[in-house]
């Protein structure tokens, strides 16, 4: 998550100061992602070093505050307009149980796959009472429409990874039901073992 | 089976207040017998209290379908009960049944099944006017009905002349009209867009909030997510379920604010 490009879409709209920062960051993104004030004034330190923005002056309380640079404001934009890599994707805890689960003894890949999905239909649900909630009005200034995006994305990801979830135990099932009409030699729970007969199996999925 | 299905929780979820709206005790489904013998249903265990929505979810084939049937009275229980507002379905002869249907229990389909030759008013009036309502009574409530779904303006239109989306809020507008407490729902958002399925799961929420019981079967989870509890079928049987713990307090906190 970039702090830093946040932090410099703030200050487009003016300078401020870095606890002020931090609170216009929360609201935005409904504190999905809470900043503390030591990692504010890091990144507000490196971009100073990097000539994105500047120190300048003070308010009535005195704050020191932050004014945006030229070289920010054209940092800023490319950000905008440069698409998120996405490949090459973080490590993802679940994919990796995942893979790891497949064949391993005295595990049930579909008690996996269930826990976790009973786990993140219950996060979707409580994302969704907040979108609902968020609905009940409509979304009054930029802050809650950005809050409204947040969470959505929250329950799309979630929704995603449901989604997965429900088409690998599928797709375990198929490939058990494959293994258990093949003339097997090794008679026995074929569930566990489906992925890994892949030669016949992948061939199969891939059609 | 996975020997993680823990046994699905008691059938009080606890938040919501008085008596189930709707009760399945022990519900088998089978069909067929001998070697064709297929268990569509083993022994499902579910109440639904006032104010719950429900949503049902499992793979196809693992009886989400069979479980909303039975529980709507459209087809008969191999052995176990169904109970709607403390009644017993097989107890009602044809003629009782026909009567629960109209009154206690709403459909919506994926489809949305709306009467085609009838505008959206008279579709909503028509279940009210089978019972007994005069004309003039169950067109005011289905106006009603529509003015609170900000619909008054399609009251004269017949289906084909509304949207997907439109049709399907009919459908619920439908289901709900007079004192019926019991909306059943497959697949409510089968053809809709992501928008329009939201406003019609929006509009489902809302009924429930008010009082309904629904209990829905979806495959999609971001609506499912809509629900105070979803439930999982797997061959038949509940293997798990989400309880609805601290989603009041969230709920009401929400609403506190937005009241503020």
């Amino acid at each position: 998550m970039s702090i830093r490009h946040g932090l410099l879409a703030l200050l487009e709209r003016g300078p401020r100061y870095g606890s002020r920062l931090r609170t216009e960051f929360e609201s935005r993104t409904g504190s999905t992602w809470p900043l503390n004030v030591g990692q504010v004034y890091t990144t507000l330190s490196r971009l100073e070093r990097d000539g994105m923005i500047v120190q300048d002056g003070s308010d009535d309380a005195g704050h020191d505050l932050y004014t945006i640079t030229d070289d920010g404001r054209a940092e800023l934009r490319n950000w905008f307009e440069t698409p998120v890599d996405r490949t090459s994707p973080p490590r993802d805890e679940l994919a990796i149980k995942l893979a790891m689960a497949v064949g391993a003894p005295g595990v049930d890949i579909r008690d996996v796959i269930q826990s976790q999905r009973h786990h993140t239909l219950k996060a979707m649900q409580d994302y969704t009472r907040l979108k609902a909630q968020a609905l009940a009005d409509v979304p009054a200034n930029r802050d809650e429409v950005a809050w409204l995006l947040v969470v959505e994305q929250l329950i799309f990801q979630a929704e995603a990874e449901a989604r997965w979830l429900d088409h690998c135990e599928s797709r375990l099932v198929r490939l058990a039901e494959a293994a258990a009409t093949e003339p097997a030699a090794d008679p026995g729970p074929a569930a566990a073992r489906g992925p890994a007969r892949t030669p016949a199996g992948r061939t199969r999925s891939k059609r | 089976m996975p020997s993680s299905a823990t046994p699905p929780p008691p059938p009080s979820p606890g938040t919501p207040g008085g008596s189930p709206v709707l009760e399945l005790r022990a519900l088998t489904r089978t069909h067929g017998s001998g070697i064709a013998e297929v268990h569509a249903l083993r022994g499902i265990q579910l109440a639904v209290y006032p104010g719950e929505l429900v949503a049902v979810m499992g793979p196809s084939g693992s009886g989400k379908s069979t479980l909303l049937t039975l529980a709507g009275g459209l087809d008969t229980a191999t052995s176990g009960q169904v109970v709607i507002e403390g009644q017993d379905i097989a107890a009602l002869g044809p003629k009782g049944m026909a009567a629960l249907r109209r009154r206690s229990v709403g459909y919506v389909f994926q489809d949305y099944n709306l009467i085609p030759a009838l505008t959206a008013a008279e579709n909503i009036a028509l279940p009210r006017e089978l019972d007994g309502v005069s004309v003039r009574k169950a067109r005011k409530e289905a106006l009603a009905a529509l003015a609170e779904l900000k619909l008054e303006e399609i009251a004269d239109r017949f289906p084909d002349e509304m949207s997907g989306g439109q049709q399907q809020r009919v459908a619920i507008a439908r289901a709900l009209v007079g004192d019926r407490r019991l909306v059943l729902a497959d697949e409510p958002t089968g053809a809709l867009d992501s928008e329009t399925g939201e406003a019609v799961l929006a509009l489902l929420r809302t009924r429930c909030d008010q009082g309904a019981a629904g209990v829905m079967v979806t495959h999609e989870p971001r609506y499912a997510a809509w629900a105070d509890r979803v439930v999982f079928l797997r061959d038949g049987s509940i293997v798990d379920q989400t309880l609805t713990t601290g989603a009041d307090s969230l709920l009401s906190a929400g609403t506190a604010e937005a009241a503020t």
